[in-house]
């Protein structure tokens, strides 16, 4: 039969399963088509913090949420249009985030009297007409895979495993995606198994021929790809990104790289990743602890290397002495903070900014350090190589604040050009800096950057001691004298605050705004998103996002007191909004959200709308 | 690494400029005197040469050696001389510590640094008591010690150091006393030869808050029978007159003392560092008494094991064998790999 071919300009597909359906796989796959056809795209995983949860429970639900258009978009998405359902569980867990009109496809084979038990269904949802305000299509996933692999040399349980790829063969037929990339990975992923291959193959084309031959779709979708910057496009995660972006700043640095890390989720892919490229010269420890991670780097970063450290909140708490002793000791230091909901193991595979007062303020002393915070999966990149800059020119630790949203979510990345990334080469101190021409002063410093000579072990006639006792300016000799500890105190602070960092810039096409929407770090997709959706109707909005939250840009309390009202949207309890209230003493309204959930792009332009009505 | 040339130095090219501030009178000082004697013996240069301490009386160590240094915070040196040494193998690097520092806050580390077998020489300075706090019981203070924070008598039980040591799989493992230059200096020896942790325990006394902690191993009148002095191939005999001797008794699972004249001499053990088997040392860890008779001082096991540093270093070094192209060019085609798509 012939199929209706219909033209979208955006999808939002969730694809949702129990944990051990393979629905990250499945999603990450079809991403990857997408990715091929050119659309942009954006991702969001989520799911539970355990491995297994037991099989068919609303808390054993997997989701992966994939959006693509013909046109450049900043969120996943706030609701699907199409939901894949592989059990009850996951229709159960994710109903209501649809819309009404909204297409499911649902594996009839889970929905067994057991499964609708589990979650509380006393009738079938595909028998009552709890669904009618849906287009439902019932879909015999798991038989239909078993059947189509009747003559494969895989056991019946491998066989229905493979029923991820059937979804998935129908999704890339419903929506005309590539495949070809698909069947490669295959290749790849079960090299050891050739008959999975055959199998994982045969249902993918199972899955797509039903699409073609069945009544129950009678339409084909098509999304043609989005007016892009030229160049060549990869589809990258968070945590993929700045991994990619610590190795960059090795080989920009010519310094080997350091890790120390100790596994907590959701950082640990960053030291899994790092593990792999030891032919940059990176060295992977996994230390005892969150303590000794931060310590090994501390003490690779003494010896001449870029010391870094990845973690989440807890583990910045832990390693919070070290900072601080990074901060007397005038070194520089990497310290990756993945958010993730708290306080304490909170929900860990959840997002949320809640951090940020940790980072800022989150050490004992008077101890300042550099803060960043990268706004998407592929800005991770280049916020790496930015927090290592500022690590190596000034001497000082660094913490960048990604969040489990950008970590996870994935985005098409505009490869750089090697040449043009930073230049961070150092130089290391090889000769005595008194006026003697023979004394070696550790701390007489740079009158531009305030950072003290980097004199590693090994280097002739610099030996000297370093140590968490307060230290006299230029000898660093250990002192208590009154005026230098208010001088070196002084003197930390304002080498940390003259870091010259670029000027926020503010986006307000129309040039009449008089409300000012202020984020920072992963909030900028659903910020912009909804600032888009405001201006669409004809109403003026100004957007001004921050990456540098320790110091903060130059002209930032200029551009807060140009505006009528300053909103700041966080997924904390204000954190932000607290610092600038206090730094530039501007009423800034704070709005927060603390779901474990990215903001949605539709209760954004809600409140702002709001705010926006009442100036 | 290996200097051909002699440096020629002397122990006062070690001695720093800073003005040495222990109490009057501390084991510190025999220590650091020892120290600085020694260092010329490696024929190291001074810049390759690297000390790192935590927190304490003792961590102030660094300060006063003309070296590279860096005191750092509470238990946390190992960790911190753990990536210094990873990644700079060309660097020899000492932690020196305590036993509140070690034991207590910085347990942690210390074992961990063991099992891994980091290239560090550690040395342990135990005073089985706080003195930079004042005067509070540590981890290897006995049981029932009056201090300002147990005025009726500790409760805890202590650490045996050289035990713990042991049970991490230290592939080397010494004690050794204070005032004994010439037997600290012997053992310093021994463990800066050896490649990977060598962890050794220096009797250290504290003449404010634990005076005389080990007077019974210093004392002209009771050391020689209170002390064993292992060497490495001897029996182990002990006592003014050789009197006392060690024998493993067949059935027991350790070492025991007994009378000379009450043994055959083959029966005596033979001191053998060599031993794969840890149990050995551990068993000569057990064996003084909480009136420190019968301590063995020396090298208790000193066994080969490839180092961590060294298995790291050769994981990167094979790794970067296989490259043919510039650091650009590799990190270019890092960043390309995968599923990528090119948009004209």
């Amino acid at each position: 039969m012939t199929k209706q071919i219909r033209q979208l300009d955006r999808v939002v597909i969730r694809f949702a399963g129990d944990s051990g359906d393979g629905m990250q796989l499945t999603g990450d796959r079809f991403t990857s088509e997408t990715a091929q056809l050119g659309n942009d795209i954006s991702t969001l995983p989520n799911f539970p913090a355990e491995i297994r949860a037991p099989a068919g429970t609303l808390p054993g639900v997997s989701s992966f949420q994939v959006h693509f258009a013909d046109y450049d978009i900043l969120t996943p998405g706030d609701a699907p249009n199409v939901l894949v359902a592989m059990n009850p569980a996951a229709l159960k867990a994710n109903l209501a985030d649809l819309p009404r009109g909204a297409d499911i496809i649902v594996n009839t084979d889970e929905f067994t009297k057991r499964n609708l038990a589990k979650v509380g269904y006393t009738v079938s949802p595909l028998e009552d007409d709890s669904l009618a305000g849906y287009l439902v299509h019932p879909v015999a996933l798991t038989s239909m895979t078993v059947g189509a692999l009747a003559e494969q040399a895989v056991s019946k349980k491998d066989a229905e495993r493979a029923k991820n790829m059937f979804a998935l063969g129908l999704l890339s037929w419903m929506y005309s995606r590539p495949y070809e990339s698909t069947l490669r990975f295959l290749e790849r992923k079960f090299a050891a198994r050739p008959e999975l291959v055959a199998a994982n193959v045969a249902a993918f084309r199972a899955g797509w021929n039903f699409g073609e031959t069945t009544e129950n779709f009678s339409v084909r979708y098509e999304v043609k790809p989005a007016k892009m910057q030229p160049g060549t496009y990869r589809n990258i995660t968070g945590n993929a990104a700045l991994s990619l972006g610590l190795v960059a700043a090795g080989v920009r640095s010519g310094l080997p790289v350091f890790l120390g890390a100790y596994p907590i989720t959701p950082a640990s892919d960053i030291l899994h990743e790092l593990s792999k490229h030891k032919r940059f010269g990176v060295i992977t420890m996994q230390a005892e602890d969150e303590i000794a991670a931060v310590g090994a780097a501390l003490g690779a970063s003494y010896g001449g290397s870029l010391g870094v450290t990845t973690t989440s909140g807890p583990g910045v708490a832990l390693k919070s002495e070290t900072i601080s002793l990074a901060v007397a000791l005038e070194l520089p230091l990497v310290i990756v903070d993945v958010q993730r909901a708290g306080p304490s193991t909170g929900m860990p595979t959840k997002t949320e900014q809640a951090d940020l007062n940790l980072a800022l303020h989150g050490r004992h002393g008077e101890a300042p350090v550099a803060v960043i915070a990268p706004k998407s999966p592929s800005d991770c990149f280049h916020a790496a190589l930015e927090a290592a800059r500022i690590a190596l020119t000034y001497r000082t630790p660094v913490i960048l604040l990604s969040d489990n949203y950008v970590a996870n979510g994935s985005e098409p990345w505009l490869l750089p050009d090697v040449e043009s990334l930073p230049d961070l080469r150092v130089e290391f101190a090889t000769a005595p800096n008194g006026e003697d021409g023979t004394t070696f002063l550790p701390y007489l410093r740079d009158p531009e950057t305030l950072a003290r000579p980097w004199a590693i072990p090994g280097t002739p006639g610099l030996e000297h001691r370093i140590g968490g006792l307060e230290k006299a300016d230029k000898t660093g000799d250990i002192s208590y004298d009154p005026a230098n500890h208010d001088f070196m105190v002084r003197t930390r602070a304002a080498r940390i605050e003259t870091i010259p960092v670029p000027d926020v810039e503010v986006e307000d096409p129309d040039g009449d705004a008089r409300v000012l929407v202020l984020g920072w770090g992963s909030t900028y997709g659903p910020i912009g998103a909804a600032c888009r959706g405001l201006r669409q109707r004809g109403l003026s909005i100004a957007q001004a996002h921050l990456r540098h939250l320790s110091p903060m840009p130059a002209n930032l309390g200029e551009v807060l007191r140009s505006y009528d009202r300053v909103v700041i949207p966080e997924m904390n309890l204000g954190q932000l909004a607290q610092v600038i209230r206090g730094r530039y003493l501007v009423d800034a309204i704070s709005y927060n959200q603390v779901r474990g959930l990215p903001f949605t792009a539709a209760e954004l332009e809600t409140t702002l709308e709001e705010v926006l009505k009442n100036v | 690494m290996s200097e051909q040339v002699a440096l020629k130095l002397t122990a006062k090219d070690f001695k720093s400029d800073q003005e040495v501030r222990w109490c009057p009178g501390c084991g510190d000082y025999a220590i650091l005197a020892a120290v600085q004697q020694f260092m010329p013996e490696l024929n190291i240069p001074r810049e390759n040469i690297v000390f790192v301490s935590g927190i304490g009386c003792s961590s102030r160590f660094p300060y006063y050696m003309n070296t590279y240094g860096m005191h750092s915070i509470h238990g946390r040196a190992p960790a911190i001389a753990t990536g210094l040494s990873v990644s700079r193998p060309d660097l020899s690097v000492w932690v020196v510590t305590g036993d509140g520092d070690a034991l207590s806050i910085g347990g942690n580390h210390l074992i961990h640094s063991l099992r891994r077998n980091v290239n560090l020489k550690i040395l342990l300075f135990n005073n089985r008591i706080y003195g930079l706090t004042k005067g509070q019981y540590s981890p290897t203070s006995e049981v029932g010690k009056i201090t300002k924070s147990t005025p009726v008598g500790s409760a805890d039980a202590p650490f045996n150091p050289l035990s713990l040591a042991l049970g991490a799989e230290a592939t080397f493992v010494g004690r050794t006393i204070d005032s004994d230059r010439k037997h600290l200096q012997s053992v310093l020896r021994a463990a800066a030869e050896h490649e990977g942790s060598a962890f050794v325990e220096i009797y250290q006394n504290c003449n404010i808050f634990n005076d005389g902690a080990f007077d019974q191993l210093k004392e002209p009148g009771t050391r020689d029978d209170f002390l064993i002095r292992l060497e490495h191939g001897q029996p182990i005999t002990f006592g003014s007159d050789g009197q006392f001797c060690v024998v493993h008794p067949p059935g027991g699972f350790g070492l025991e003392v007994r009378e000379t004249a009450s043994v055959r001499p083959e029966e005596i053990v033979v001191h053998d560092a060599t031993v794969a088997d840890p149990a050995y040392a551990f068993a000569l860890s057990r064996l003084p008494g909480l009136d420190l008779r019968n301590t063995p001082i020396g090298v208790f096991r000193s066994v080969r094991r490839p180092s961590y540093d060294s298995a790291v270093q050769e994981q990167v070094a094979t790794a970067k064998a296989a490259v043919t192209e510039t650091p650009e060019q590799q990190l270019a085609g890092l960043l390309g790999s995968g599923d990528t798509w090119t948009i004209l």
